[in-house]
């Protein structure tokens, strides 16, 4: 293998350049596999056919570092596996002209590709699932955001698809405000939310329940008249939550609401 | 050996402010003493603090509404107070509302509560 290496790795670079011809350029693909294949070579020369010992660190990391630039590209996992798998396609050009001999060393080679590329899908996935968690995480607190509305009232605008992560979210997001701004009054406006069935109506109600017990008032407002159909229609009771149809009334409620707290507590001023 | 909380006279009112992590005898102490100074002082309101508190659990929650329901036969109103974000998602988990017990975001806010109730009795009386 290290006698006909610039022939072997010319044949390997071919193979998966005509793959991925148009989206990797051939200098970076050859410089990429060229250092993989000394890597490997280097590996069978100094250690066994293990690639999970320490020979093989490197080759581990080269891959490693490949499967991740793939993904982060968006590659498909094959498209990633194609670059490992490609190498015994340049021995077996090989073997036609060898000797009983390099069949075995084949064989062996062989193996020891599959489990190389084995290890390529598998670094591949466990980026993919990283850049996927990490969006889902960016997602969630983009989608949020918590308003001050007016002094004393606060607002959250929200928009998409409701479930149990994100009401959690955007419960403790709304009770910390509350506690930060000191906020007595608090507007739920669910107008982007497409639909409510009983689990979101249920973590809205907990969320009203949960403000009321630290002391503020919540209004859910924006509720479309299909929503308002499913509602009744699913038997869900807001019972003495306020709501309303639009964010403009909700907000007339709080103030009015706000208003009667300072007349009380300029009569509470006046007596003491 | 459990504690015993503090209760403070200001005017007509009593407040209880709770600096520890409660628990359940320390919250039965409470009940007894509470109703006792309510009676001594004839107080019109009982204001519980519980910013300090991170933890309140089920009993205590239950307890919390016991007292409010004490505290109003024997005529005097209460309001808990700066209950943190983290306690009030954990009670509404556990399925408690405090029904019937009055709340506040902070100090201030429950005292003007207890203002408007006296501000109210006067004008009935």
């Amino acid at each position: 293998m290290t006698g006909r290496r610039e022939e072997l790795a010319a044949g390997w670079i071919e193979v998966v350049s005509r793959t991925l011809a148009t989206r990797v350029s051939r200098a970076e693909l050859d410089r990429e596999l060229h250092e993989l294949y000394s890597a490997i070579v280097e590996a069978l020369g100094s250690g066994g056919l293990d690639t999970g010992a320490e020979a093989w660190t490197e080759v581990r990391a080269l891959l490693v570092e490949l499967s991740r630039n793939r993904a982060r590209q968006g590659f498909s996992p094959a498209e990633t596996a194609v670059s490992v798998f490609a190498l015994k396609a340049g021995l077996e050009r090989q073997l036609d002209q060898g000797s009983p001999g390099d069949v075995a060393a084949y064989l062996t080679l062989s193996r020891l590709t599959d489990a190389l590329g084995m290890f390529t899908v598998d670094s591949y996935t466990t980026t993919r699932e990283q850049i996927i968690s990490s969006q889902a995480e960016e997602l969630l607190e983009l989608s949020t955001p918590v308003v001050k509305l007016w002094d004393g009232v606060i607002g959250v605008p929200l928009v998409g698809t409701l479930d149990s992560a994100r009401t959690q979210v955007v419960m403790e997001k709304l009770l910390q405000a509350l506690v930060d701004t000191g906020s007595a009054k608090a507007i739920i406006d669910i107008t982007g939310v497409p639909a409510v069935d009983t689990e979101v109506a249920q973590h809205l109600l907990k969320t009203v329940v949960a403000a009321r017990l630290m002391g503020a008032e919540c209004i859910v407002s924006g509720i479309r008249p299909q929503i308002a159909q499913t509602i009744v229609a699913l038997g869900i009771e807001f019972g003495d939550i306020v709501t309303k149809a639009t964010l403009a009334d909700a907000l007339r409620h709080a103030l009015r609401g706000l208003s009667d707290a300072d007349s009380v507590r300029g009569r509470g001023a006046s007596q003491a | 050996m459990s504690e015993r909380l503090p209760i403070l006279r200001i005017g007509e009112n009593l407040l209880v402010s709770i600096q520890i992590d409660l628990d359940d005898q320390t919250v039965l102490n409470l009940q007894d003493d509470l109703a006792e100074q309510v009676v001594k002082h004839s107080a019109r309101g009982v204001i519980i603090d519980i910013t300090a508190a991170e933890i309140v659990d089920s009993f205590v929650g239950r307890m919390l509404a016991t007292i409010a329901s004490i505290s109003r036969l024997l005529d005097a109103e209460t309001v808990v107070v700066g209950m943190r974000p983290a306690v009030a998602i954990t009670l509404v988990e556990l399925g408690l509302s405090l029904g019937g017990v009055r709340t506040a975001l902070n100090l201030e806010r429950g005292l003007a509560i207890l203002a408007e109730h006296a501000a109210a009795r006067a004008a009935q009386a």
